[in-house]
């Protein structure tokens, strides 16, 4: 039987393919360990109750809530933020397409937005404007009232499949 | 917003889990997608001093279809339930109510088995279990036993599941009806909905309803089936006249309470509203319309 761990544990996680060691205890969110153990504060924290997005990260490449996940649960897994996805000088199609329709503002909600749809784009290559709104709820924004979101994902996913320069 | 301090337990088997939980007893919970422990956890509304991690049990993420059940493994996503061809074939109505639970990220991490548990009395999938009757199988220290879903959930994230007891699966008797819908209302997409109607039938070869099943979620402190609303519908058409009939009938039949925001006349309105929409859904699916 796998033994009962003891605070504060030594934990291996694997983020954006770097390996890190923390030790952290197993109540701290994973959301927390990434922005003050890790360094990485892409990962917005907004309501610490999974309503608002803020917090998306992929494990094994999909979707999850970093703060209804402990940090401890990641050991084994593959933790990927939104410091892995594009780069300042190279943006990837829905950064790129959210730059473009003005889909963000303050910009605090837009993390959890691109790596949600980086994934679900991979999913769905052709999503209609019902889907995308649909993927979009689980996201609050305060600030663009959303249509430009969905203009840009829409804009992305065309670009993605080849249809538009 | 920061849970109180736990021991994480990891178990690598279904006995290794069911070990710890005993050991344990009602200092102990289980974690299966996180979706809703997470935020009673952050809140401190729980506060186990032992959280044994469910998600290495990858033998409780399975479907299996034989010729008289859908069986779904306690640790089955809601993502998957909502996307997988099997649950399209045999039970098209569980898919459609699990594609609609919260969020798509949401929908990535919760399970069957959890939501059960935690027993929402607006959550799809309890909703879809009673109206469908379906029977958990839950794994305990004297075994494995078997508990029809309507008397499982007993009133508000309240279930028959006993200290070391877990969840291993939810069996949905097949076939059921070829029409089904399933019809919700939430102020806002996504939220858990103020009242949800779950509608399984079949029509024979003159038209009538027959093998109605009739379910409604967030008008009572669990799901409820409608049995006396069913009778009511076997062997009449399913035209304009029945469905508005069956809809009044549905309204009278439940007596939600009145909260805060929801007065309980509002309730039962949707639940009328909600049965015609359910009715017109079904019928229109199958007449391609
Ligand atoms: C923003 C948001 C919106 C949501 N919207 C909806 C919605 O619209 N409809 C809806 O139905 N749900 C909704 N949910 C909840 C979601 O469906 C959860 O996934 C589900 O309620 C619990 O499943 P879980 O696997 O996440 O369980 P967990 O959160 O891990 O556990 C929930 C409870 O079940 C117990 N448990 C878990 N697995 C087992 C098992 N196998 N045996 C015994 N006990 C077990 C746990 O100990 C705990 O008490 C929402 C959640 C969020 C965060
Ligand atoms: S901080 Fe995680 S969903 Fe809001
Ligand atoms: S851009 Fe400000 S919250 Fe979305």
């Amino acid at each position: 039987m796998s033994a009962p761990t003891q605070d504060p544990l030594t934990l291996s996680l694997s983020v954006n393919g770097e390996t890190h060691e923390v030790r952290v205890p197993a109540r701290k969110l994973l959301s927390d360990v990434l922005r003050d153990d890790i360094g990485l504060t892409g990962t917005h924290v907004g309501c610490e109750h999974g309503v608002c997005g803020a917090c998306t990260i992929l494990i094994d490449g999909r979707p999850a809530r970093a703060c209804l996940t402990f940090a401890v649960q990641m050991e084994g897994h593959e933790v990927t933020t939104i410091e892995a996805v594009g780069r300042p000088d190279t943006l990837s199609a829905l950064q790129q397409a959210l730059h473009e329709e003005h889909g963000l503002q303050c910009g605090f909600c837009t993390p959890g937005i691109v790596v949600t749809f980086e994934h679900y784009l991979r999913e769905n290559t052709n999503p209609t404007a019902e889907d995308v709104r649909d993927v979009l709820s689980g996201n609050l924004c305060r600030c663009t009232g959303y249509q430009n979101i969905v203009v840009a994902v829409l804009k992305a996913a065309a670009r993605m499949r080849g249809e538009l320069a | 917003m920061k849970p109180a301090p736990f021991t994480y337990h990891r178990p690598a088997s279904l006995a290794e889990a069911l070990t710890l939980l005993l050991r344990h007893g009602p200092a102990a919970k289980p974690l299966a997608g996180g979706q809703s422990l997470g935020p009673m956890l952050n809140m401190r509304l729980a506060r186990p001093a032992h959280l044994v991690d469910l998600n290495d049990l990858i033998e409780l993420d399975s479907l299996r279809v034989t010729e008289d059940t859908l069986e779904v493994g306690a640790l089955t996503r809601h993502h998957r339930l909502a996307n997988a061809p099997e649950v399209q074939r045999s039970l098209p109505l569980l898919g459609a109510a699990a594609a609609s639970i919260g969020h798509y990220t949401i929908r990535q991490r919760g399970t069957i088995g959890g939501s059960l548990a935690h027993a929402d009395p607006a959550a799809q999938l309890p909703l879809i279990a009673v109206t469908l009757g379906a029977t958990l199988v839950i794994s305990g220290p004297d075994g494995s036993r078997e508990i029809a879903a309507a008397d499982f959930l007993q009133s508000i994230m309240t279930v028959d599941l006993r200290d070391g007891e877990l969840i291993t699966a939810v069996r949905f008797p097949l076939p059921v009806g070829d029409l089904w819908a399933y019809e919700a209302f939430s102020r806002r997409h996504g939220d858990f909905a103020l009242v949800s109607v779950a509608l399984s039938f079949s029509r024979d070869a003159e038209g009538k309803i027959v093998a109605l099943r009739l379910g409604l979620g967030g008008v009572d402190t669990v799901p409820l089936r409608l049995p006396e609303i069913e009778a009511r519908g076997q062997g009449r058409l399913a035209d304009e006249n029945t469905i508005r009939d069956l809809a009044i009938a549905t309204a009278t039949a439940i007596a939600p309470e009145d909260s805060e925001q929801v007065p309980a006349v509002y309730r039962r309105e949707l639940a009328e509203t909600l049965v015609v929409r359910a009715f017109k859904a079904a019928v229109n699916r199958e007449e391609g319309a």
